[in-house]
């Protein structure tokens, strides 16, 4: 046994054991209890960065430990254990959310300063974070649903963490129900496969389609697991918790529905990819469709969007539908390439988001602000940072991750996908700008009594490093050079690197099309002229503006065709099949004893001799019995 | 016809009708008295069959002290009182005949399939010759002896607790009323009896 | 020994058990039911003693010698209960005794 797996459930076991201590006695711990619970997570960290480079330091081929803790279920032939795998793509999963996680555990030390359940506050964070370690690190689906289901709960009780606010309540809920939907198709693709491959295994799922799985299988199979994460991973048509999931503290916006949780489906897809190729074509493209659709989709909203923790919401929707995108085309390195800068640059944005809120006394209305930039510089910069990298400017992060995508695309022949691609580019550029300028260019506006202060101590902590690595987190996979993509490729499978020139000018596509969305923003935000031209723009189509302002009525519709057909069957089940049928059976059958007792204990007569005469019956019954049985005769 | 025939016949006559008399004997003095005659007459069927020291205990110890113990008892109380003849429990009289007419038919289907029940062993004369090398007594002797020696000693355990039975009865007997005495001689004779 | 086929013991065992049987059913008086059962004892015997004949070993006589012990022992305690109740309620009739009923 070597280190790396030996260290694996100690990096699941700190968080654990840091929650487990926090619910129990955080509340005389006070303050204490945001360094504990920092200190796990970052201890974690550092373990995976052992692991990591012990795993480095093996043979490419020998990378992937796995790491038998315990039994947990064997019936007949199937077997499922708690077993740990740290692979390639484990340990970068690892990476970012210990590493992600860490730096925004610090951010909430000083972002939660005064909250009065402060110490549950970090249980509950620490909590999310082993459960996601158990997902990224678990080595069949049955542990792998432990974790999914694990951090939906936490990610249900952080939404929900202000439950004294109605919306944040509802906020929970509804998070909690729409993931549920997910989760469910989730696990019917779990039982699928545990029928017909007979082990849920990751190394036995993936092998066994690669081989036996029959493509029809494989795509109901493929489909359902991507149902799943289209709860999780927030695509449509399940999408719509997400934005909602706001209403949580930021902190928790960053970890859970930006950098970590929300990224489980893209990790669970690239995780059984074989399963999604072994359909024949048609699972992926429904992936690669559905990623490039609710990138557009989450997009458009974003541009109508003024709360700005929504625009960040949307914008994490979109991107996460690029990295659905990116997994569709089969460039699966590059989905994850995208995924660990999305998480530095949406972590580091939402952190920053987070800073203006704890400076503006929780105001989120981006046309109450204005030119903060100078009250605040330490948030400015970072997330201007956050800004270019997301839009895809050279040399940020975001333009590296990006352009594999669409460069993926192009590559396998999707013209279709790269065109909506490139269009969602240039509106991510566009309302990130927009955001950008809005909050922190022009002249000074702050909602009244507001006295905006740069971000204390803590804060910058854990926003100046993720700007480091929003900044130069693409150097993980340059192209020909070091990378994640031949890291990755283990577990994979090989990626082609394009050679020739059309990668270059696809870059360049990239990255004049991010730099006109911010142009574009600019000319219609910051100038005095700018609002004259977005009337005019929005002259051109009046009914689509209300449309995207009302997020397409997908709220209504769905509240009109499904939440309330749902309500009215629930109150029908409530009202008439529990109190009349189910009660009704339930009482009539205690009815039915009670009466068939009343009658039956005169049997009982208390005459010795009738019990005589009973038993006598019995005996003569009992010999014919035997006569019968032994035949005498 | 031999004498056997002849005994065999007059002995089924006599126990048969002393069990119906039984039955219709209105005082319990009478029954048990019917019981005896019963138990005499079966102590010769059991000579009949060979079984010498049995039809001997048969009649002292069942014929003698049980039956004697039963007039006791009928003594004491003072039931001997005819019985009233009327039937308080619906339907028992025509039940329990009915029940018993088929558990009757069932036990004569196996009379009547007879010896053809066990075909193994030595048959009637292997009990002669038993009888008359080592004798019925100490035959018997040797088997309870020896391979039954173990339910013969568990059978002073269950006369104990037999005695200690009713000695505890008899105490609170004696709560009720003086009389009461008399029951531990009883169970002085059934010691000895057994 | 005598040459009676063992049937006859059998046919003759059989009915004093069903009288037993009827005896114990009919009869209300609690020793007349005890008598019955002494009676029923006893028709067992006798088909021990028969098939220890039709066998041919002694085997048959000695759990007759057991059944006696035994009925003498339950003959003890059963007599003492019954003067226990009678006692009690001046009285042997085993329809009065049932309280175990609805």
């Amino acid at each position: 046994m070597t280190t790396d797996a030996v260290l694996a459930p100690f990096i699941i076991g700190l968080p654990l054991a840091g929650a487990v201590i926090l619910l129990l006695f955080g509340k005389r711990m006070g303050r204490v209890a945001g360094v504990i619970g920092s200190a796990t997570v970052g201890v974690a960290f550092i373990l995976g960065v052992i692991s990591f480079f012990s795993l480095l330091s093996r043979p490419e081929e020998e990378r992937a430990v796995s790491r038998h803790l315990f039994e947990w279920i064997t019936a007949g032939s199937f077997q499922a254990g708690v077993d740990l795998l740290v692979d390639q793509l484990s340990i970068v999963m690892v990476l970012v959310v210990t590493g992600v996680g860490a730096l925004i555990h610090v951010y909430s030390i000083g972002y939660m300063h005064g909250d009065e359940r402060y110490p549950r506050f970090f249980a509950y964070l620490n909590l999310f974070v082993a459960f996601m370690l158990v997902l990224v690190l678990a080595d069949n689906l049955l542990l792998l649903y432990v974790g999914w289901e694990g951090v939906g709960l936490c990610s249900y009780l952080l939404i929900g963490f202000w439950f004294e606010r109605r919306a944040a309540a509802n906020a929970a809920k509804k998070a909690f129900i729409v993931n549920r939907i997910g989760d469910f198709s989730f696990l019917l693709g779990i039982l699928l496969l545990a029928f017909t491959v007979g082990s849920l295994t990751i190394g036995g799922v993936n092998s066994a389609a690669a081989g036996e799985l029959t493509a029809g299988t494989a795509t109901v199979a493929a489909l359902l697991l991507f149902g799943g994460a289209t709860g999780k991973s927030a695509q449509i048509p399940l999408y719509v918790w997400l934005p909602d999931a706001m209403e949580g503290p930021t902190p928790v916006s960053a970890l859970i529905h930006a950098a970590t949780m929300v990224t489980a489906g893209v990790y669970m897809v690239v995780r059984f990819s074989p399963v999604f190729e072994a359909s024949g074509g048609t699972a992926l493209a429904v992936v690669a469709w559905v990623g490039a659709i609710t990138a557009l989709w989450a997009a458009l909203m974003a541009c109508a969007e003024y709360d700005i923790k929504r625009v960040l919401a949307y914008s994490t929707i979109s991107q996460l539908g690029y990295m659905f995108l990116a997994a569709g085309v089969g460039a699966y390195s590059a989905g994850m390439f995208h995924l660990v800068t999305h998480a530095f640059f949406k972590a580091l944005m939402f952190l920053g988001a987070g800073a203006v809120m704890h400076a503006l006394a929780g105001e989120v209305d981006m046309r109450k602000m204005g030119g903060l930039r100078k009250a605040m510089p330490v948030v400015g910069l970072t997330f201007l940072a956050g800004v270019l990298a997301i839009s895809g400017v050279a040399p940020f992060a975001g333009f590296f991750s990006k352009d594999s995508i669409l460069a993926s695309a192009w590559f396998e022949d999707q013209y279709a996908l790269w065109g909506i691609a490139v269009f969602t580019t240039l509106l991510t550029a566009f309302y990130m700008a927009r955001l950008f300028f809005r909050v922190f260019e022009g002249d000074l506006k702050v909602p009244e009594g507001a006295h905006p202060h740069d971000a204390p101590r803590s804060m910058a902590a854990a926003l100046v490093p993720l700007a480091v690595l929003a900044v130069i987190g693409g150097v993980i996979n340059l192209p020909r050079l070091v990378t994640l993509e031949h890291f990755l490729e283990p577990v994979v499978g090989e990626s082609h690197v394009p050679t020739g020139l059309t990668p270059w000018v696809l870059g360049g596509i990239a990255l004049l099309v991010g730099i006109a969305g911010i142009l574009i923003a600019r000319a219609f935000y910051t100038t005095t002229a700018g609002a004259t031209r977005r009337q005019r723009l929005q002259r051109l189509a009046p009914w689509f503006v209300t449309a995207v302002r009302n997020k397409f009525f997908v709220d209504r519709i769905y509240g009109r065709g499904i939440v309330l057909p749902g309500k009215a069957l629930a109150s029908f089940s409530s009202s008439v099949l529990d109190t009349k049928v189910i009660d009704g059976v339930v009482n009539g059958v205690a009815w039915l004893i009670g009466r068939g007792a009343e009658e039956g204990r005169h049997v009982q007569t208390g005459y010795v001799r009738n019990y005589a005469v009973i038993t006598l019956l019995g005996v003569v019954v009992l010999v014919g019995i035997l006569f019968l049985r032994i035949g005498v005769a | 016809m031999s004498i056997d025939v002849a005994v065999f016949g007059v002995m089924f006559v006599v126990v048969l009708g002393s069990s119906i008399a039984m039955l219709f004997a209105r005082n319990a003095v009478h029954v048990a008295l019917f019981l005896v005659v019963t138990q005499i007459g079966l102590a010769v069927a059991f000579l009949l069959e060979g079984a010498y020291f049995i039809a001997a205990i048969q009649i002292i110890v069942y014929a003698g002290a049980i039956m004697v113990l039963f007039l006791f008892v009928i003594m004491l109380l003072g039931v001997d009182r005819r019985e009233a003849l009327n039937e308080p429990l619906r339907g028992q009289r025509p039940l329990a005949v009915g029940l018993a007419a088929l558990l009757a038919a069932e036990v004569l289907y196996v009379a009547y399939k007879g010896s053809d029940l066990i075909t193994t062993g030595g048959g009637s004369q292997a009990l002669q010759d038993l009888n008359a090398d080592p004798g019925n007594v100490k035959a018997l002797a040797r088997v309870v002896f020896s391979r039954y020696l173990l339910p013969f000693e568990v059978t002073s355990i269950l006369l104990v607790v037999a005695v200690v039975g009713v000695m505890v009865l008899a105490r609170q007997m004696s709560a009720i009323s003086p009389v009461s005495a008399r029951s531990g001689s009883s169970v002085a004779d059934k010691e000895e009896a057994a | 020994m005598t040459d009676v086929p063992p049937g006859y013991f059998l046919a003759l065992a059989g009915l004093m058990f069903t009288i037993g049987v009827i005896g114990v059913l009919v009869r209300r008086n609690a020793i007349v039911l005890f008598m019955f059962i002494e009676l029923m004892l006893n028709a067992v015997n006798l088909v021990f003693v028969t098939f220890a004949r039709m066998k041919g070993n002694i085997d048959g006589q000695v759990l007759v010698f057991f059944v006696l012990v035994v009925a003498a022992a339950e003959v003890v305690v059963g007599l003492a209960i019954i003067m226990l109740i009678a006692r009690r309620r001046a009285s042997a009739n085993v329809d009065d005794v049932r309280l175990l009923k609805w």
